[in-house]
């Protein structure tokens, strides 16, 4: 068998830790032995496929896939990007989910207990394809700041989860997007356990006039890169 | 050779509050796009359960966990475009993929068919396995591993991703097999951290 096609692995320079004291939950959840090298063989060149029957228009539309009774409050925003891999290739057909908290800051989430409203028109959880040119295009509202326990006065900066398969089940990625000029960002574990700078500011979107519908939404953009494939084969 | 032009992103956290939007089945009124049960009563094979928990390093469960697996399927083909072997069987009642959120004792459960072996290294077969991800709050990138049977003892000698591991660890990727009424479960508690750390992998 050719194993023709195997992807650059995960760089440690870029991707966080397990272990970030400034998380303190990382403390308790974080693998400590060194992990175990793992050849690509077929189990991890392969990968979950999901196409157009797994998600429908209005799933990238998060300004409507939870009205009940009206429109959910908050600034409306569109968000559009490009996922590619490190080969600078689009990746075409890809599923992205993304989930978020309201404006006020608050998520649907049964255990969120964060004394904030909940908005009965925003649901917050959205999924979409990437097209052959491996943009992606939602709407949805911005979201809210919110506190947690981390440490004392600890509020997240605005943040939209992203979640992508990509070709294979090691291109898998689970990112968040935050928004530009957030006074939050210099002073969140989450945000600063990535150790370079350059791929941690990768994570903020850019404003976009371009994106930006008149009379309707803010625009942003956000681009994304999945691991790519080697250039030259690699023989098991 | 390493041919990249633009770094890859940075992962973050996957958060608490991932099961509204990722596994929204049970509690959201919504269908999520994969959830724990990929076996249907169509799909060819051994119809097993695979169970157990996730435990963090002072022992607490990780109790908003979200456990995701995929395999082959019985005949060991991937429903995917690389797996290109036309000589051994897709399952048009078998996809390969599950979700699972853990529950209060950080228990995940898949109802799945046993896959079958499929070529690793040097075209030399795996034992049976299915891979899984791990990610949840306080995971600021995700974890992968391999789950393997008890009972394939033959098999698992053979494997060459459990001979890479040292002996005194597979144990913590190896899944005990259970034969009650209902048919085969197989347990596997999966440890973050101290003696019983499961073997996680840079895949």
């Amino acid at each position: 068998m050719s194993e023709s096609n195997t992807y650059l692995p995960r760089d440690w320079g870029i991707q966080p830790p397990y272990l970030y004291e400034g998380y303190a939950s990382t403390v308790v959840r974080s693998p400590r032995k060194p992990l175990v090298p793992l050849p690509q063989t077929l189990s991890e060149l392969t990968g979950p496929v999901y196409g157009h029957d797994a998600v429908r228009d209005i799933d990238a539309d998060l300004t409507r896939n939870g009205a009940v009774n009206g429109q959910p409050l908050g600034q409306r925003i569109k968000v559009t990007g490009r996922v590619t891999d490190e080969n600078g290739r689009p990746v075409p057909n890809t599923l992205i989910e993304v989930w978020q908290a309201n404006a006020a800051g608050r998520y649907v989430h049964k255990v969120d207990g964060h004394d904030a409203p909940l908005d009965p028109n925003f649901f917050g959880a959205g999924r979409f394809l990437t097209g052959p040119d491996g943009r992606f295009t939602f709407r949805s509202i911005r979201p809210g700041e919110y506190p947690w326990a981390n440490h004392h006065k600890a509020f997240r900066p605005a943040h939209i989860h992203f979640s992508l398969f990509g070709p294979s089940f090691v291109t898998r990625l689970v990112t968040q997007m935050y928004f530009p000029g957030d006074p939050l960002l210099p002073l969140d574990p989450i945000f600063l356990s990535i150790p370079d700078v350059n791929a941690r500011n990768r994570l903020i979107s850019r404003y976009s006039v371009e994106a930006t519908e008149a009379d309707f939404a803010l625009g942003y953009e956000f681009d994304i890169v999945l691991r790519g494939s080697r250039a030259t084969p690699m023989e098991g | 050779m390493d041919s990249r032009k633009t770094p890859q992103s940075p992962g973050q956290t996957i958060g608490p509050y991932f099961a509204y939007c990722l596994t929204p089945d049970a509690h959201y009124g919504r269908k999520g796009i994969a959830g724990n049960v990929l076996a249907s009563p169509a799909t060819k094979g051994e119809h097993i359960r695979v169970t157990g928990r996730l435990i963090a390093g002072d022992g607490s469960p990780l109790d908003d966990a979200l456990v995701e697996v995929w395999q082959a399927n019985a005949a060991g083909r991937y429903a995917h475009p690389a797996d290109k072997r036309a000589d051994v069987a897709l399952d048009p009642a078998f996809n390969g993929f599950g979700r699972c959120q853990t529950d209060k004792e950080g228990r995940f459960t898949f109802d799945t068919v046993k896959p079958g072996r499929v070529p690793g290294q040097g075209n030399r077969l795996q034992a049976p396995h299915i891979s899984i991800i791990i990610q949840s709050r306080g995971m600021l990138s995700h974890a992968c591993s391999r789950i393997y049977f008890s009972d394939e003892a033959k098999a698992n000698e053979e494997d060459p991703v459990l001979a890479s591991v040292e002996a005194a660890r597979r144990p913590t990727i190896i899944a005990r097999r259970e034969d009650t009424p209902g048919g085969a479960v197989y347990h596997l508690d999966i440890h973050m951290q101290g003696e019983k750390e499961t073997v996680f992998f840079d895949a």
